[in-house]
């Protein structure tokens, strides 16, 4: 681990640890009252499930044309994050919708497309682990392919009416609950990257022990 | 250009003649695509009245189902006798094998359909005579799209691991708008007041589709195929 994780890591677990406070500091929502505080939570995950999508895609699509082997390791970390990440958009989105909206789930667009962009990445790593010999060029084209879906998956579904709030809801945020809100946003995206060098670092010494035992055999 | 049309067409002749000597691959798919048909009946028809509204959802899955089978077939018949890699050492264009693989592919799904969609039209009561020619669009432009995409998967499937369980776990979230729109737009085609402009929207979307997947698949075929 690099100093520069060390830091990040320790950061983030101050910040995460300084959370309640930070959020129960800010204003309550004047027609959904403390409910709407799973905010806090469910939209960061929801930024870093799908800032790990595109890294995940774009890493994808650099290791299937460069056949760089540390593009494919960036690729399987942030891949198992967007899965991580996902996760949490998805328990926290209908935690509060039952509240907000009294349904646990609707088929609105954007509920829809991520359990969709979530599932991709839950068959990319089924892919990886079962996959055998070559399942990392397979998972490459899976996750390139599905980046490439996303838009499909978006205007297809929207045709149905939308409830989700808008992303530009954000800028028009008052200040007392949009600087819990960015400092969430921030734990979040170092947690993010640290577990990302992480796993990528992981991935890659993994690959190195796997050259050296081939060529160990071959002697 | 007539290099490479040439070699689709003797990849679309050679899978034509391994098919009609053995029939295999279309017999047991024709088949499986009654029989799944048929479930749906069992499991929706009450009182021998079938529900409104489901007669374009059970073609499409129909089809989807049948299309995952056939692609496995196909190509685990490539994979027996390792006829795959030698199609892959020929000296043609990656990508006008691939195109002469989704050929035989769509040849297939057609003939599959073909069936498929008089026997939801006896079974289901589906009007399927109301707009007969933008019905065969929709189901075309939807073939193509899956047919493109799972082309693609079931031939980089071949040398994986467990590839009869992974293929429909790929293919199955990757299609989603294909679904989508055609059931959308087969059902603005079998509702008791047709919406042809719906479902020429939904048209649009999966034509819109296939250009994308099928231009995505020529492209990255060579590199997901090579070693």
């Amino acid at each position: 681990m690099t100093t520069a994780v060390k830091a990040q890591l320790a950061v983030a677990a101050l910040m995460f640890a300084a959370a309640p406070w930070v959020i129960d500091a800010a204003p309550y929502e004047a027609t959904m009252g403390l409910v709407y505080k799973i905010y806090f939570f469910h939209m960061p995950s929801a930024w870093m499930f799908l800032i790990a999508a595109i890294v995940a895609g774009v890493a994808s699509a650099r290791f299937l044309f460069t056949k760089r082997q540390a593009s494919d390791a960036t690729a399987v970390a942030a891949a198992e994050l967007a899965v991580v990440f996902g996760l949490l958009a998805l328990v926290t989105g209908p935690l509060w919708a039952r509240k907000a909206w009294g349904v646990w789930w609707v088929w609105d667009p954007r509920l829809t497309s991520s359990l969709l962009v979530f599932l991709i990445f839950v068959a990319y790593l089924l892919l990886r682990q079962f996959g055998g010999p070559g399942s990392d060029k397979l998972s490459a084209g899976l996750a390139l392919f599905g980046m490439a879906n996303v838009p499909f998956v978006y205007v297809s579904v929207n045709y149905w009416r939308t409830m989700h709030p808008k992303t530009s809801v954000v800028p028009t945020l008052p200040v007392s609950m949009g600087i819990p809100l960015w400092y969430c946003v921030f734990a979040f995206l170092l947690l993010f990257l640290a577990l990302l060098s992480m796993r990528a670092a992981l991935e890659r010494q993994r690959m190195r022990l796997d050259a050296l035992y081939l060529s160990h055999d071959e002697d | 250009m007539t290099a490479f049309l040439r070699v689709v067409a003797l990849v679309v002749r050679k899978d034509l003649t391994v098919e009609v000597r053995s029939l295999e691959v279309l017999s047991t798919t024709l088949f499986f695509a009654i029989t799944v048909v048929l479930l749906f009946a069992f499991g929706l028809v009450r009182e021998g009245v079938p529900p409104d509204g489901v007669a374009a959802a059970i073609l499409w899955i129909a089809v989807a189902f049948s299309g995952t089978l056939a692609l496995g077939r196909t190509f685990e018949r490539e994979r027996q006798s390792d006829t795959l890699r030698a199609l892959l050492l020929a000296p043609a264009d990656r990508p006008a094998l691939y195109t002469g693989k989704l050929g035989g592919m769509l040849l297939l799904m057609a003939l599959v359909e073909a069936v498929l969609v008089p026997l939801v039209g006896l079974f289901f009561q589906a009007p399927i005579f109301a707009d007969p020619l933008r019905l065969a669009a929709l189901l075309a432009a939807g073939t193509l799209g899956f047919a493109a995409i799972g082309t693609l998967f079931a031939a980089m499937l071949v040398r994986a691991r467990s590839r009869d369980v992974l293929l429909p776990v790929l293919l199955y979230p990757m299609t989603v708008p294909v679904m989508i729109a055609g059931v959308r737009g087969t059902a603005a085609l079998f509702q008791p007041e047709p919406d042809p402009a719906l479902a020429q929207f939904w048209l649009a979307l999966l034509v819109f589709f296939d250009v994308v997947f099928v231009t995505l698949a020529l492209w990255t075929f060579e590199p997901l195929m090579t070693d």
